[in-house]
């Protein structure tokens, strides 16, 4: 519903950015998305360091699952970043823009996030290194960041000038909903998923049981 | 300090089994050879010193995987990581004695590669030469630790690079940077706190790499 | 010295221990015994400390220094002679006079002549004979032998009949074995695992 009601927000009552026009409208998502998809993989980390420190048996499936999301609204961010980036600029892929970067840098470490956790056999070792893994990834957040910009003394890519929004009146309240409605929409989604999961293993455990 | 004892017998014992094995060291000095010859042949025109040191760091970062991938090799054939897990020193010299065994190849291997890339393409600076130096702790240390993390798995040799890729990146940043840049300083100076950061999480870490 | 009370153990969805309850007091010696696949190894690795059970509790009375184990690989580097890999887990244990205890071991095995070479040179029952020196090197309190006897020859196997019988009441001993026969003489106690 929070979703729905951003979605009206966003393409009736902001007004029209006078520069970008509707590429701007794409911009709340994209930053909302980018800032949820942190929110995952931060929270991903913070489950894993209660199972590594903790040895909370719920923490590991709650840390998959977190980053699982994570890499969903990432995979968003770079779509609807390249749209932006195509929308305002005419390119379908900027190496300027250094936040796309640092998610397509982020996508490829979760990614490999993936590989390792299907390539183990379920059991506590797997989670030890899909949760030493994870917390590997939240450092990399600022390194990798810090990284980009650095590079740009010597890489030099075609810079086009960025008018950010003015955060002002209705398009800050706007981006709040949005922003919200996405948190909402990862929250949920998390709870869905780490239902189902446990729900799952319960399933499977009964049935060993019975058997 | 008995952990620097046992972290002494552990990389001994590291360098021992490269000696009699003879395999990595070679594999990486013919390795990075080959790919300066490819990278002769991928370079139309005459390559500026930019454009080549970008290649140097991409044959180091692969020749640093190529001998990674073998580091937990006799540990994982053999099963003697129980052996060693289930002695009374801190897992995590188990890390540092890799390491630092994986150090030295690939500072062997690099003493062949940078006069060889002089030879083939241009001068190496004495920045560049200090960046090698620090990017190479920070290569060794995460690639080490992640290839005791890949051993564990059923992909082994293929997850790895997958592993490590990212997390070279702003190795390769700093790298690049220092050797191309006037003032390296600023280049050195984040390669270090690299190396000091993932350092210290490695070093934390490794207990749950390897126990249960 | 070991007790564990409800002790299980699952690798993701197979359970491969359930109930196990174990006591074992210093100086006694437990015989485990069970088919193959009854999770004899799995309950010895737990009780050495190289897993953790995923049910029940287990209590050691030994510091990892203090524990000797034995399984189904040697845990010794081929690539390296008998004398480097002893002295490598002399290092690690810290034991004290190394070189002596480390040239009692090997005389007392029989591999004195055999230590300068690599262990891939040796045959099967020579390297589960440096395996047993390797356990016995640091003179833990604890030994978790996983079938001692299976790799060994038949001189071998009474060097082993040879050294059980003189720690046995000094250590505690948990042993895994298909010939429970050959230890009967010296056990305390015996568990047998079914499937």
């Amino acid at each position: 519903m929070l979703v729905t009601t951003a979605l009206a927000f966003v393409f009736f009552v902001a007004p029209n950015d006078v520069n970008q026009g509707f590429s701007q409208r794409i911009f709340y998502f994209h930053v909302s998305i980018a800032f949820t998809a942190y929110a995952c993989f931060i929270c991903g980390a913070w489950q894993a360091l209660r199972h590594l420190w903790k040895r909370d048996p719920r923490a590991d499936l709650a840390s998959y699952v977190c980053v699982h999301q994570g890499l969903i609204f990432g995979t968003l961010v770079l779509l609807t970043g390249s749209i932006w980036a195509k929308i305002s600029w005419g390119h379908w892929w900027l190496w300027s823009e250094d936040e796309l970067v640092l998610f397509l840098v982020l996508y490829l470490f979760y990614c490999a996030y993936f590989m390792l956790r299907f390539s183990v056999e379920p059991g506590p070792q797997r989670a030890n290194l899909s949760a030493v893994y994870a917390l590997f990834g939240v450092v990399l957040i600022p390194v990798s960041f810090a990284a980009i910009r650095l590079a740009k003394t010597f890489i030099h890519p075609e810079v086009f000038t960025l008018h950010g929004p003015n955060f002002g009146g209705w398009i800050l309240v706007t981006y709040c909903i949005a922003q919200a409605a996405m948190l909402v929409l990862a929250y949920t989604l998390y709870r869905l998923e780490l239902g189902a999961k446990r729900l799952d293993g319960r399933l499977r455990r009964l049935r060993e049981v019975l058997v | 300090m008995s952990y620097v004892r046992d972290v002494g017998a552990l990389a001994r014992k590291d360098l021992l089994l490269e000696l009699r094995a003879r395999d990595t060291l070679p594999a990486m000095l013919l390795f990075v050879a080959a790919v300066f010859v490819v990278f002769h042949f991928t370079l139309p025109g005459e390559p500026s010193r930019l454009e080549t040191i970008g290649l140097l760091w991409v044959a180091i970062l692969f020749t640093a995987l190529l001998g990674l991938g073998r580091a937990f090799v006799p540990e994982r054939e053999q099963r003697t990581m129980d052996g060693l897990v289930l002695a009374p020193c801190d897992r995590s010299a188990i890390w540092l004695a890799k390491s630092l065994a994986t150090l030295a190849f690939l500072l062997a291997a690099e003493v062949v590669a940078l006069p060889l890339y002089a030879l083939f393409f241009h001068r190496v600076g004495a920045a560049t030469v200090a960046a090698v130096l620090l990017a190479d702790l920070g290569i060794c240390g995460v690639g080490t630790f992640l290839g005791a993390m890949a051993v564990a798995t059923r992909a082994r040799d293929l997850l790895l690079p997958l592993l490590f890729l990212p997390l070279a990146m702003p190795i390769v940043v700093g790298a690049v940077g220092a050797s191309v840049v006037s003032s390296p300083g600023r280049y050195l100076g984040f390669l270090a706190l690299y190396d000091l950061l993932f350092a210290v999480i490695c070093w934390a870490s490794f207990e749950y790499v390897v126990a249960e | 010295m070991l007790t564990t009370r409800r002790l299980g153990k699952r690798y993701g969805e197979k359970r491969i221990l359930r109930g196990i309850d174990l006591a074992l007091p210093q100086g006694g010696f437990l015989v485990v015994t069970g088919p193959n696949g009854s999770g004899k190894t799995t309950l010895l690795r737990i009780c050495a400390g190289l897993a953790q059970p995923t049910a029940g509790t287990i209590e050691r009375g030994a510091a990892r220094a203090q524990v000797g184990y034995l399984g189904h690989e040697p845990l010794v580097y081929r690539e390296l002679t008998a004398l480097e890999n002893l002295d490598l887990y002399g290092r690690l244990y810290r034991v004290a006079e190394r070189r002596e205890r480390i040239g009692m071991l090997l005389e007392r095995f029989g591999l004195w002549e055999a230590r300068h070479e690599r262990v891939a040179s040796y045959s099967r029952g020579m390297t589960q004979r440096l395996a047993l020196c390797r356990v016995l090197l640091h003179e833990p309190e604890l030994l978790v032998l996983d079938e001692p006897y299976s790799a060994l020859d038949e001189a071998g196997a009474e060097l082993l009949d040879a050294q059980l019988a003189e720690l046995r009441g000094e250590r505690t001993f948990l042993i895994a074995t298909h010939d429970p026969a050959r230890v009967e003489t010296l056990a305390s106690g015996a568990l047998a695992l079914a499937t």
